[in-house]
């Protein structure tokens, strides 16, 4: 199942996210690598350095975008002007998929730059499925939205996440971003089990996986995505692709950036568990406090 | 409670200053965040709040080094607090967080205490710095192209060029702030001290000058250029979408350089342009 409607029925396998410390070496070096993921923001600009460089990128390697200001979940409408850029961005790269976030960031024209978690309710569900819909029918191309970390939960909600994400994808038609860091983050902050999380995923749905590392705090773990993956993400990891299929995966490392080698290193652990899912009996799998 | 409610009120809590006297309703969060075993609603939403302040502090702490340097952190970071309280971001990308401080420490001018003027004079530069990092550029026009040069031509200025008038000498202060930051990862404790010391001794005896400058790119790197004051006249009348000829004139008239002398700088100065890419052709409306 790894090609499918969701992220333009392509092959992808393992990618790593492009960031500025690499790109001197990326260009220098040529890197044997399957794809990048691009923060789609950082290149929607009219011209300059960023742009120069994505096509230096676009000669060789096949690129994916991935935004964070979309907030299909904010209650008021999308932005004109995300969605003009995003779109001359989408042609320039020729993306097979967009992808970005299941969240809210943004009110009355004020922006928070962050991914704030939604309140799992039917009228939210509504709205950010219909904001979904409108923005592909823009971009005319797959989008498929991410389960994100939070650190919150509201009184409001009427289902649990993974209902609401459900909900949302289906109303919508589209396709899912499946960040396994984010589920595992967000089971230690709010006390569930993240195998219920992961099985109850329409895998026909997944057009893409996300890896991470966080950091742990004395009462709650944050979504930092600067340390290496742990060992029970993997194993999620390891879940998602044995329920799903193969998937085109995307390690994320946002801060502290190591070497590109140590980045690529890192991301390539995944190819393991995709080539050879383990076999297990899910009762066995270790679950949540 | 609606959804719009909800963010709205989620949105105004966590967009409250970080500082004592000013922060959230302790209260209030309860009404909408859950508490679990470990944390309250209060403290669910700070960790929001404290990313929120982080994230557009560390934003405004990178496009503005020279403000930094010009009011000290201290002064630097109540500024950043006020303004982004009073002005908090209205665009998608945090590019745009700065758009806004020129005009906002207009109305604040005590935020800047007695170095008004020069942190006036440093924001526009840092400004202009940003936009001429990733503004368009249209496909220049080079000598041969100006070889048809007449006074009914037009040309247009590339979009990421940036001319402004300064009354300090703020371009070298950035160039050495720039400079120090760069060290900062290399050199030791007391050579970054000592260099820190040499950066607020400059500041504070800097004396006003009146300086043309423009702040262009070159190879997708930020520069500063010094311009004679009727160079900086003339790209400005260009910029506006004069004909050459006419521009000449609105920059020129009162020139006091000879007619001679002034018609062999233009030539240079055209010349110089067309080498750095300066000019393109006019869009047509």
């Amino acid at each position: 199942m790894p090609a499918n409607r969701f992220n333009g029925f392509t092959e992808y396998g393992i990618g790593v996210g492009l960031r500025i410390p690499h790109y001197q070496h990326i260009l220098e070096k040529k890197p044997v690598v399957s794809w990048f993921e691009i923060i789609s923001e950082n290149y929607m600009v009219d011209g300059g350095r960023p742009l120069a460089i994505l096509d230096q990128i676009l000669e060789q390697y096949r690129v994916v975008q991935h935004g964070v200001s979309m907030y299909f979940g904010s209650a008021e409408p999308l932005n004109r002007d995300h969605l003009r850029r995003l779109k001359a961005l989408v042609k320039r790269t020729k993306t097979p998929w967009v992808t970005d976030h299941l969240c809210w960031g943004s009110v009355d024209g004020r922006y928070t730059h962050d991914l704030l978690p939604m309140p799992y309710t039917f009228e939210a569900a509504e709205l950010t499925a219909r904001k979904v819909r409108e923005a592909r029918s823009y971009l005319e191309v797959p989008i498929a939205v991410e389960n994100v970390s939070s650190y919150a939960e509201f009184h409001e909600s009427e289902m649990t996440e993974w209902e609401f994400l459900n909900e949302v994808v289906e109303r919508a038609d589209c396709g899912i971003l499946l960040d396994v860091n984010n589920i595992y983050v967000s089971s230690r902050n709010h006390g569930f089990d993240p195998y219920d999380y992961l099985n109850s995923i329409p895998p026909e749905r997944v057009a893409q996986i996300h890896i991470a590392g966080h950091s742990k705090f004395q009462k709650y773990i944050l979504d930092t995505h600067d340390h290496p993956v742990i060992d029970p993400v993997w194993r999620l990891y390891d879940h998602a692709i044995r329920r799903v299929g193969p998937t085109a995966t995307l390690l994320e490392w946002d801060d502290r950036i190591p070497s590109f080698d140590e980045v690529h290193a890192e991301a390539r652990k995944a190819e393991k568990y995709v080539a050879t899912p383990t076999k297990h009996n899910d009762a066995l799998l270790p679950v949540a406090p | 409670m609606s959804l719009l409610a909800l963010q709205r009120r989620m949105a105004a809590a966590l967009m409250r200053p970080l500082v004592a006297g000013d922060r959230i309703d302790p209260e209030a969060p309860a009404e909408y965040i859950k508490p679990n075993d470990r944390l309250t609603s209060l403290e669910r939403l700070e960790i929001y709040s404290r990313s929120y302040w982080y994230r557009l502090f560390d934003s405004l702490y990178e496009d503005f080094p020279g403000l930094r340097a010009v009011l000290g952190q201290r002064a630097f970071q109540r500024l950043a607090s006020a303004y982004l309280t009073d002005r908090p971001s209205g665009s998608w990308t945090m590019r745009n967080l700065g758009s806004r401080l020129e005009e906002w420490l207009r109305q604040h001018p005590a935020f800047a205490g007695d170095r008004l003027a020069l942190a006036l004079d440093m924001i526009r530069l840092e400004w202009a710095h940003i936009e001429a990092f990733d503004e368009k550029d249209e496909k220049a026009l080079g000598p041969e192209d100006l070889l048809e040069l007449g006074p009914g031509l037009r040309v247009g200025l590339q979009p990421y060029i940036r001319l402004i008038e300064l009354s300090y000498p703020v371009d070298d202060l950035r160039v050495k702030v720039n400079r120090a930051s760069e060290q900062h990862g290399t050199a030791s404790n007391a050579v970054l001290k000592r260099k820190a010391g040499s950066l607020v001794r400059r500041i504070h005896g800097m004396n006003p000058e009146h300086i043309f400058l423009a702040v262009h790119r070159l190879d997708f790197t930020v520069y500063y250029r010094r311009l004679d004051g009727d160079e900086f006249g003339l790209l400005a009348a260009l910029g506006k979408g004069l004909p050459v000829g006419r521009a000449m004139e609105a920059a020129l008239e009162d020139s006091p350089v000879p007619v001679e002398e002034l018609r062999s700088r233009v030539e240079t100065w055209f010349a110089a342009w067309a080498e750095m890419a300066w000019l393109c052709a006019r869009p047509a409306k």
